[in-house]
């Protein structure tokens, strides 16, 4: 009897907790379609004629046309957004490339070696991590201007490679910190000199580190707006941000629908990126903050 | 192959602090060295200056026949095996023991030919293709041990390498290492080691030679047993040996040309080395020490003080029990065999007993500057 009364109530007890859970689960898809409808609906919204995106707030559309995505694609300038495309890796490629070797050298220098005025350089460093980026646009735009680099990729991709993201160099630092120095000490033994430290010990080991660098420096230079549309004059050497906003033209009545296509291609690499990335992006941003 | 040779070395770090006070020492070609002292003690910074990860502020060391104060650590002949092992995470089992090599320009046949060499001697060939995530803490020990022989280096140094283990792993891994410096020195490629300890256990079976510290200086430079019989001063005494030595500063009168120690009320004499020193020199006050083995429980024939005392506590470990007790109001502790608690075993604190204290045993010591008189 009471071991039949014992059933009944674990029985009610594992209702009771599958009960809450569907909850939960209700509650968190719910929120998480309210993040996510706005994405939704552009996808939906690159389907649809300008009269249905703004008379409509669903997102399916009336009928599957990729007529928008070639549209778009060709845009109405000279170059297709292929032209675009190539134009923004011609920009990222490089500035990941540098901006990691540089933050890698000046983060190891300021977690590793004991040098005058270490602790204050440091300090100066994280504060312009506050300082806001368009103050220094009209030096930096002067100077450009006298090294004759104005219209070319340069004053976009050359500053990176004076380590001037701070808040990749505080990251890494951090993460730097966190890694004992037995390794580093085993290897001067086994004969390496401090470059060679860095290269064959201490970057294998900073890799979820460096992932989250590349992750974030690609998406926010694809992201990247102000900078090519002050440096950058012709058209063919617009990157996907510029184009999109080209092609919002000025005269003519927008075809909201292909602008809206183009805009969810131009998603696509950062996503791509970041879904790459996500394992080992994820750990290095956790532990650049536990270790720190 | 080599000796080293520390003479004066000093450590000042930019603070001011002086964490090493003059060092002279000669570590023999193929001795085991063994630096044991507390935590604080500077035996680390001492391998580590050795090493060449700590720069020497003062003095000259030499190794072999090279002045190497101003040598890079990989220019020095040395491999050093660390407390955490130290290994790379990222590579294989093979490729750990191998980088110092490639770093070298070792030849790639030779590299494999060492490596294989290394991993038999540590009977680690299994482990080869692993990752050091994939390894137990004995096997990750191994391989760091094994990243040191690969090298076949003139001086070995070990950090405190067993302190990560659990006991009984220590017990084996301790032998093991005793056992791997013999074969090398049987196979005519004896090598210079100097193992850094916390541990007395560890000092005492492994070294050949056990320099003790204190505070950067070294307090005695000897066999393992000549430290436990002739400690040269009081701290040497009290940390070397477990339970530690009994050491107690008592009164010293002088009655009919006979010396008397005093304390509590009871008044002993002391027998061997320790009478005639006190015989010879007039001295008020001494440090009485006497190792917990020479506490008798039981009458014996020999030269034994009877005191009366009372029980504290009995620890039993098995193979042998410690007797905590007090004397004369000042705590003793006693190591003997199970079998000789006798009556004492169905005593409980606070009860009284006859101890016998063999005063033949016996050490004194100087109150003031803790050297031990007999030397």
């Amino acid at each position: 009897m009471r071991s039949v009364l014992a059933g009944d109530e674990a029985a009610r007890t594992r209702r009771r907790e599958s009960g809450a859970l569907a909850l939960r689960y209700a509650v968190l898809a719910a929120i998480g379609l309210i993040m996510l409808y706005p994405l939704v609906w552009l996808v939906g919204a690159s389907f649809k004629s300008n009269a249905e995106i703004f008379g409509d707030i669903g997102f399916w559309p009336s009928h599957l046309d990729f007529g928008a995505y070639l549209k778009g694609w060709r845009n109405s300038s000279e170059f297709t957004f292929a032209t675009y495309f190539v134009n923004s890796f011609l920009i990222i490629v490089p500035r990941v490339i540098v901006t990691v070797i540089s933050c890698v050298l000046v983060a190891y220098a300021f977690a590793r070696f004991d040098f005058w005025g270490r602790k204050i350089l440091f300090g100066v460093m994280v504060s312009t991590m506050m300082l806001p980026h368009i103050i220094l646009r009209i030096p930096q735009y002067m100077m450009f201007r006298s090294f004759g680099w104005l219209d070319t990729y340069w004053p976009i991709i050359v500053p990176s490679a004076f380590a001037t993201d701070t808040f990749f160099v505080f990251m890494l630092v951090q993460f730097l910190r966190g890694i004992p120095r037995d390794m580093e000490e085993a290897a001067q033994l086994d004969g390496c000199n401090a470059l060679q430290v860095l290269l064959f010990v201490l970057v294998p080991m900073l890799k979820p580190a460096i992932i989250s660098v590349v992750v974030f420096q690609f998406i926010w230079t694809m992201n990247d707006f102000m900078g090519p549309l002050i440096y950058l004059s012709s058209v063919e050497k617009y990157p996907v941000s510029l184009a999109l906003k080209m092609s919002i033209g000025a005269t003519e009545e927008v075809e909201w629908a292909s602008v809206i296509a183009i805009s969810v291609v131009a998603l696509i690499p950062s996503v791509v990126v970041f879904l790459a990335a996500q394992r080992y992006f994820i750990e290095g941003a956790n532990s650049s903050g536990v270790k720190g | 192959m080599a000796e080293v040779n520390l003479s004066g070395i000093e450590k000042v770090y930019p603070n001011g602090f002086k964490a090493v006070h003059g060092v002279d020492l000669t570590v023999r070609d193929g001795e085991f060295m063994v630096f044991v002292g507390p935590s604080g003690c500077a035996k680390s910074t001492l391998l580590r200056m050795v090493a060449g990860l700590e720069s020497i502020s003062g003095g000259e060391l030499r190794i072999g026949d090279r002045v190497v104060n101003n040598v890079a650590a990989k220019e020095r002949g040395v491999a050093m095996v660390f407390q955490n092992y130290a290994l790379y995470p990222h590579m294989t089992v093979f490729d750990n023991l191998a980088f110092g090599l490639k770093m070298t320009g070792v030849p790639k046949a030779e590299i494999g030919v060492r490596v294989k060499e290394a991993a038999q001697l540590l009977e680690m060939e299994q482990l080869l293709e692993r990752y050091p995530r994939q390894l137990s803490g004995g096997q990750a020990q191994r391989v760091a041990v094994g990243r040191a022989i690969v090298k076949k280096p003139a001086v070995f140094l070990f950090d405190e390498p067993l302190s990560n283990l659990d006991a009984k792993l220590r017990g084996s891994m301790r032998v093991r290492l005793t056992d791997l410096h013999r074969t090398l020195r049987e196979s005519g490629h004896a090598a210079t080691v100097i193992y850094v300890t916390h541990d007395q256990v560890e000092a005492m079976t492994m070294g050949e030679r056990i320099c003790v510290l204190k505070d950067g200086m070294i307090q005695q430079v000897d066999t393992p047993a000549r430290i436990y019989e002739k400690p040269a001063n009081v701290f040497v005494a009290g940390f070397v040996g477990s339970p530690e030595m009994n050491l107690h500063d008592f009164e010293v009168r002088h009655e009919g040309g006979q010396p008397m120690l005093h304390w509590g009320g009871l008044a002993v004499a002391p027998g061997g080395a320790a009478m005639w020193n006190l015989r010879a020199h007039s001295r008020a006050r001494v440090v009485f020490g006497l190792r917990p083995e020479h506490v008798l429980l039981n009458p014996t024939a020999s030269d034994c003080a009877a005191l009366p005392g009372t029980l504290r506590s009995i620890e039993n470990t098995g193979s042998e029990v410690h007797v905590h007790c007090d004397i004369g109001g000042l705590p003793f502790a006693c190591r003997a065999a199970p079998e000789a608690l006798g009556e004492l075993a169905g005593k409980r604190r606070g009860e009284s007993h006859i101890f016998h204290l063999r005063m033949d045993a016996c050490h004194v010591f100087d109150p003031d500057t803790g050297a031990n008189l007999l030397d």
